[in-house]
């Protein structure tokens, strides 16, 4: 049997070459492969393609969490559908990297998503109706069908995708919990080269065929996080704990105390 | 002064709007407001990938949050019986394909139905789109949940809009603090009013022309 699993991170993004494009999940903080993103920063590859759903500053240290854009320095572009939220700043840290060079690709998730799926299907691009009309139109081709727009989008077919799972037998066969599945399928799918970072790592067998969400047919390297590293149920919860205490966050993570 | 709608009276308007059996999509601010006032059987969707989620985790129980289950304003929900969760292709075609009300926020919103709630025009990195593009174009409902007026107050229901669009000709439904007004082919019709405004004074804080319903009443909970 190959062997897919890799006994660190720095090893699983060892040839991982100056100008790689690698799309990386992230949600605000939840289902980010926070160990690959660590390990590529350590490493210091340069001109970075990011693809990325979200794409938002760090305000907490980052030895508690860290976010695809503790690789800034390291990029040259960026395609995600949110650069900055509107309580942090918005857009404000981009902007001295944009001075020096960095390219950044807005881009609507749903339409992301899409091109991933065109890209990991060997789509040539799709025509997609959602842009028509707003500041998404500029360069793009658009095309009429059957008496409606569409604008066309090319496919995104990275040569890496960094992806965090529940669990991963030694095949690579993947279970997501909750909401972390997103867009990592379709990442997993596109990309040249999948590398995981699983909360466990099972033997083969003990993940029900039926539960299985990404065949390990699509992930070829997998690294299991250990105690001490990112993404941990203490560091979430540690986390938390921090951002709680930056009131505007707070009022953006939890619900209205509702008076009985 | 008189008076204008908290937020809860309005996301209690928004609330009737949904009934047994649908499942929507509540966006980023004030439309997450809503969850607390549907009545049974509202599914909600949140665009990482889960249909059905529980009530959002509340600041004075802090130590129930879980990073799994972030609903589509990035707020701490919980599981919840039949909550089903998938990928994101699935999530947008769910969004894309009608199956799901969509209740967003808004900066602006066109007698047309143009929708503007993404980017206040400081540039592509003024904004934030997620799925906000795909939501207003592909819902089977687009209801806009916003005040009617800015903090300086200017009009956001306005001729065009002047802010990037998120859409055009997406909105079915706007309520506001004062007013509940349906996006129409022949134009906006103003339906409801907050209680003690008269349609000539919403008219003044609304830069669109306004169809007065022949069925105009005071908004009812």
């Amino acid at each position: 049997m190959i062997n897919k699993v890799f006994s660190s991170f720095d090893e699983a993004v060892a040839d991982i070459p100056n100008g790689a494009s690698i799309a990386i999940e992230c949600w605000g903080y939840p289902a980010t492969p926070q160990n690959l993103i660590a390990a590529l920063k350590r490493k210091g590859t340069k001109k970075l393609t990011v693809i990325t759903h979200t794409f938002i500053p760090m305000v907490w240290p980052e030895e508690d969490a860290i976010l695809p854009s503790a690789l800034l320095p390291q990029m040259k572009k960026l395609i995600t559908s949110i650069a900055g939220i509107m309580g942090l700043g918005a857009g404000a840290f981009l902007q001295e990297y944009v001075e020096k060079g960095l390219v950044v690709e807005i881009v609507g998730h749903g339409t992301l998503a899409a091109r991933l799926y065109a890209g990991a299907a060997g789509l040539g691009g799709i025509y997609d109706p959602i842009g028509i009309g707003t500041l998404l139109e500029e360069g793009k081709e658009k095309r009429v069908i059957k008496g409606k727009e569409y604008l066309f989008q090319e496919p995104i077919k990275p040569d890496y995708a960094f992806i965090t799972a529940h669990r991963a037998d030694k095949l690579g066969n993947l279970v997501f919990k909750g909401g972390y599945r997103g867009d990592q399928p379709m990442m997993a799918m596109a990309a040249k080269t999948t590398i995981v970072e699983a909360d466990k790592i099972v033997e083969v067998g003990e993940i029900e065929p039926e539960h299985v969400v990404t065949p390990g047919a699509f992930v070829d390297r997998i690294v299991e996080i250990p105690k001490d590293g990112y993404g941990t149920p203490e560091k979430g919860a540690k986390l938390i704990e921090l951002l709680t205490q930056i009131g505007s966050v707070r009022d953006l993570l939890f619900g209205k105390v509702v008076q009985k | 002064m008189k008076q204008r709608l908290d937020e809860d009276t309005m996301a209690m308007r928004v609330a009737k709007e949904l009934k047994d059996g649908d499942c929507a999509n509540l966006g980023f601010g004030l439309p997450t407001l809503c969850a607390l006032y549907v009545p049974e059987g509202i599914r909600f969707e949140a665009e990482a990938g889960i249909l059905g989620y529980g009530p959002l985790v509340q600041a004075n129980e802090v130590e129930k949050a879980d990073w799994h289950y972030i609903d589509a304003s990035g707020r701490f929900t919980r599981p919840a019986p039949g909550m089903a969760c998938f990928d994101v292709i699935d999530s947008f075609i769910m969004i894309r394909s009608g199956r799901l009300i969509s209740i967003m926020g808004g900066f602006q919103v066109s007698e047309k139905g143009d929708l503007a709630n993404w980017n206040t025009g400081s540039g592509m990195l003024g904004g934030t789109i997620g799925g906000a593009m795909d939501l207003a174009v592909g819902a089977k409902r687009v209801i806009i949940m916003m005040q009617h007026t800015t903090k300086d107050g200017k009009p956001k229901i306005v001729k065009k809009c002047t802010y990037p669009l998120t859409a055009k000709e997406s909105v079915d439904l706007v309520v506001t603090d004062l007013a509940v007004i349906e996006v129409t082919k022949k134009g906006l019709v103003l339906k409801e009013t907050a209680p003690g405004w008269t349609a000539k004074e919403i008219q003044t804080l609304t830069e669109a022309r306004l169809i007065i319903s022949k069925d105009l009443k005071e908004i009812e909970l």
